[in-house]
């Protein structure tokens, strides 16, 4: 039963082959049985969630279904969900149960998914490896001693574990694609202003997006149907319609011209990562693509200028976590200082203050100039860049992170180590893109990803590449060994 | 050294929209504490804010009502602080780019003379909760209710000069947004709030002296007063030869004195960027023009209308134009009764002394303007006395019928009737005998009071109800 993907469950369940019920209780005994070695979730509700499938299966039987209706879904644990502890990854939030549902979270219920849980993540969506989470790191399904990705790195392990059919993330820098790539799954980052962010907390408002993650393209496919949309109570959602992007997969390739950018093949990447991501390239082209060389002339700057505005808008979003209204509040504070102080100091982690003090820092009299300014300006480059190779290309392909899964611990003492796993991302966030990374392959056992980049709300397009490549290969059917053998008792 | 006071004004105007300006919460005056903030005022994770379209109406009208540049794109910043009654530690408000520019303003003095006042720019913003110190035993409550609610901060030039300038400036004011209906004006809720930025110079000095910025006055009262005070106290410094600080001040009404707060606030650096929740704000011409054609008459434009129309002075003309309800209410009188000149005073005089006496509002005043009209009509074809008609107001006021009814109830009306009145006259005549005496010897001067005293006898002897004009005209005949 775990080991089907969505579509199949989907079918299965319309189908009558077997129950939500029957469905909900696999993937929960998984859990209960795995998640000890993962710690991919921060919450489980069981009872929620069978109740959830019973509701399922009436619908199911009185033909008032959806393709979710029915289906386990976990959510980032970013998503507030009403009655349920959303901790953010942050011991700030660990004992916060919010009185709404992000309106994500609204959608899936509507569609009558069934919640599992909460997965786990890096500290308000602060980090690369998912070990900066208040409840301890996630952990690779391929090599449990090496990290999922992050911060969405919960979710990746859930489903790359097959512990969920398919899971929610967001992505502000990488954080759906890197953990994807790492764990071997397909992660959509959509269009900025694609799926609400109502409900979704803010890490850095221009570029936070939520976005599905999943075994293939075609289940992506079926939950941005789900999760896509505009929503009047977010100012930034776009108000483009949202398509059927499970409709017309099946389409032959050819006529796409995919580009190429020459920094993204460049020395810093791994060469194994390197020739996995070229075959699948090959793999396409054999399909009727053309391959075309372009260039991302100000590349390089995607990452200063991230880290100037990733820091700048999420320095004053944390703000409100101040121990006045919800969250954590430390003991006894003697007058409002000493409040604020040792709230903030004992309720975040140190990656957190590290972003408060550096977009704190960039914002500040005498330096906005200098800093934010400067880095919006860099932002419209690194944007009009991409839309000077949309002329030429409707596809941009590279690698998605430098290398395979890195061992936990390797990189958590040197923030800017880590800041470079995002090298190939962050610059999507900036220009506002939709991306994807599915699976490429494998290097020493770990998988890696091949990253799509479409034009603004072209997510249609990289479902349709991507969903391509999974016919023509089983890169994406591969499951971890160790974590089956194991469930299979 | 002659010291001319600088004066600027930072106008803190709540705007009367229905609900919040980032959420659908009420924004009615005086709920139980927080049974007015959602889970966006309370900056709950994961909310957003989403602009009320109304705040940017009302403050595009008031952009059109002083003839300002109205930015065709403005955006949203957020101010960053921490306090506890600004929950999300940062303020929504608009820093670089202001939705209403540069423009101006004309303001009326007691004298009947006009000013005008330069406006630099009013921005769209968001109020703070209340922090509440008192009843909880040294701790403090807070109140979100107010979070949240549209406000337009209008900043002047420093273009004022005296407190009297300053309250005409804000009375101006006042009366142009409750015109507009983009605010209640009502200051003891808080609607209107300023703050004073002043500072001295020597006379004829084109460069600035050091200001001081007095916060958060609520009156037209506590601003004259504040002003006063301030300038007297920085003219002390001055001419003793110190420096006046740069710092904010608070106006103690009670004492009458403005005090340094505390000085953290001068080191405060607000970290102003770009609010990326929300998008600029673009406005076209279509939508101006739309907010265009919904503005009323202007209280300056009906001033001039009234003046030329009516032929009134500038005082009344000023007077009347105060508030479009009284403005309609005085017109309604005239359209009545035909009278510019005596519906001016009787809405002024009587009816404004009635108003002020009960504490009444004109929209909900007893007397309606037609009845009023009414009255008036009787006076002019001589039914009543002017000071009958004060009679006949009063019970009208009590409601107890229009002015015919009460005139005719009471048997008010005036005796005209040649022979009635001139059998009071002989009979005043004959019962004052030394007065009448005295008048035979006087001269003109003397002769005149005398005149007014056998009126005022025939009038007591009418119980108030003779025409005069007739009386004095018999009374002219017989004592000749």
């Amino acid at each position: 039963m775990y080991d089907k993907s969505v579509a199949e469950l989907s079918q299965g369940l319309r189908e009558g082959q077997f129950s939500s019920l029957e469905v909900t209780r696999s993937f929960l005994d998984r859990i209960a049985a795995l998640d000890g070695n993962l710690n991919s979730f921060i919450s489980v509700d069981e009872g929620a969630a069978l109740r959830a499938a019973e509701d399922a299966d009436r619908r199911l039987a009185a033909g008032d279904a959806t393709a979710l209706t029915g289906i386990p879904v976990a959510h980032k644990d970013i998503f507030c969900t009403e009655g349920l502890r959303t901790s953010c990854g942050s011991r700030m939030l660990d004992n916060f149960i919010p009185p709404y549902d992000a309106t994500v979270i609204h959608r899936f219920k509507r569609a009558g998914a069934v919640m599992l849980g909460k997965t786990n993540m890096d500290e308000f969506a602060m980090g690369s490896s998912n070990e900066t989470s208040y409840y301890g790191p996630a952990r690779n399904p391929w090599d449990t001693q090496r990290v999922p990705g992050g911060s969405s790195g919960g979710s990746a392990a859930a489903v790359a574990g097959r512990l969920t059919p398919a899971a929610t993330g967001t992505d502000t820098g990488g954080s759906i694609r890197q953990p994807a790539a790492l764990c071997g799954i397909t992660g959509l980052k959509p269009t900025y202003g694609r799926v609400s962010r109502l409900g979704m907390i803010a890490f850095a408002s221009s570029l936070d997006q939520g976005g599905p993650m999943a075994r293939s393209a075609l289940d992506c496919a079926l939950l941005l149907n789900t999760m896509a949309g505009h929503d009047p109570q977010d100012s930034t959602s776009s108000t483009v319609p949202a398509e059927d992007y499970s409709e017309g997969l099946d389409r032959p390739l050819d006529g796409l011209r995919i580009g190429l950018p020459s920094q993204y093949f460049n020395e810093g990447l791994d060469t194994a990562t390197g020739e996995r991501v070229r075959a699948a390239l090959t793999e396409l082209q054999s399909q009727g693509a053309t391959l075309v060389e372009v260039s991302l002339p100000n590349s390089a700057l995607s990452i200063p200028a991230y880290y100037i505005i990733a820091p700048a808008e999420a320095s004053t979003n944390l703000s409100r976590f101040d121990g006045v209204r919800y969250g954590y509040r430390c003991q006894d504070p003697v007058d409002l200082q000493d409040l604020y102080s040792r709230t903030r100091a004992e309720g975040f982690g140190e990656e957190v203050k590290r972003r408060i003090l550096v977009g704190t820092y960039a914002l500040s009299a005498g330096y906005y100039d200098a800093y934010y300014k400067k880095a919006q300006q860099v932002r419209r480059l690194i944007k009009q860049d991409f839309m000077d190779c949309f002329e030429a290309v409707d596809v941009i392909a590279g690698p998605t992170t430098i290398g395979p899964a890195f061992a936990l611990g390797a990189k958590i003492d040197n923030p800017i180590a880590m800041y470079l796993e995002d090298v190939y991302t962050l610059a999507v966030n900036l220009a506002g893109l939709p991306a994807l990374s599915l699976p490429a392959g494998f290097v020493g056992g770990l998988p890696v990803g091949l990253q799509l980049i479409g034009r603004h709300f072209d997510e249609s397009r990289l479902l349709h590449v991507a969903h391509r490549f999974q016919q023509a290969t089983d890169w994406h059917l591969r499951a971890p060994d160790t974590i089956g053998s194991e469930a299979a008792r | 050294m002659q010291l001319e006071p600088v004066i600027g004004l930072e106008v803190h105007l709540q705007l009367a929209t229905r609900s919040k300006i980032f959420s659908g919460s009420a924004t009615r005056f005086g709920a139980e504490p927080n049974t007015q903030a959602s889970a966006v005022d309370l900056a709950m994770p994961g909310m957003l804010p989403v602009l009320n379209g109304y705040a940017v109406a009302c403050a595009v009208k008031f952009g059109l009502g002083i003839g300002a540049q109205i930015s065709r794109r403005s955006v949203f910043d957020r101010k960053n602080y921490f306090y506890p009654d600004l929950p999300k530690g940062y303020q929504i408000s608009q820093f670089d780019a202001p939705i209403v520019g540069r423009g101006n303003f004309e303001i009326s003095m007691q004298d009947g003379s006009t000013r005008s006042i330069g406006i630099t720019r009013a921005h769209l913003e968001e109020d703070a909760g209340k922090s509440l110190h008192e009843d909880f035993h040294g701790q403090t409550g807070i109140d979100l209710n107010r979070a949240g609610t549209p406000l337009l901060e209008i900043v002047s030039e420093p273009d004022i000069r005296n407190a009297a300038e300053a309250v005409a400036y804000l009375r101006a004011l006042h009366s142009l947004v409750t015109y507009l209906g983009i605010s209640d004006g009502n200051m003891a809720e808080g609607s209107m709030r300023c703050d004073i930025n002043i500072s001295l110079r020597p006379m004829g000095n084109a460069t600035l002296g050091t200001r001081t910025e007095i916060k958060n006055v609520n009156s037209f009262r506590f601003v004259e007063k504040a002003i006063h005070h301030e300038v007297e106290r920085q003219a002390d410094i001055i001419e003793g030869g110190g420096n006046v600080v740069q710092e904010t001040r608070l106006y103690d009404a009670d004492r009458d004195e403005t005090r340094s707060m505390r000085s953290k606030e001068v080191a405060n650096d607000y970290r102003y960027f770009p609010e990326p929740d929300l998008l600029p704000v673009v406005i076209d011409e279509a939508y101006i023009e739309a907010i265009r054609g919904e503005l009323p008459e202007l209280p300056t434009e009906k001033r001039h209308r009234f003046r030329e129309q009516y032929g009134l002075s500038n005082y009344d003309a000023n007077v009347l134009s105060d508030t479009r309800a009284l403005g309609d209410y005085f017109e309604t009188v005239v359209a009545t009764c035909q009278s510019p000149k005596i519906s001016a005073n009787w809405v002024q005089v009587e009816l404004l002394r009635q108003l002020n006496r009960d504490d009444t509002a004109i929209e909900h005043c007893p007397v309606s303007a037609g009845q009023l009209g009414g009255l008036i009509l009787r006076i002019l074809d001589n039914t009543i006395s002017g000071k009958i008609a004060k009679q006949v107001f009063e019970a009208m006021w009590k409601g107890q019928g229009s002015a015919d009814e009460i005139i005719e109830q009471r048997g008010l009306k005036q005796v005209s009737d040649g022979d009635q009145l001139e059998t009071m006259v002989d009979a005043v005549i004959a019962a004052n005998a030394t007065q009448v005496a005295q008048f035979i010897v006087a001269n003109e001067d003397k002769r005149k009071k005398l005149i007014g005293f056998f009126v005022g006898q025939v009038m007591k002897l009418s119980k108030g109800q003779a025409n005069p004009q007739i009386v004095n005209t018999l009374l002219a005949q017989k004592l000749k």
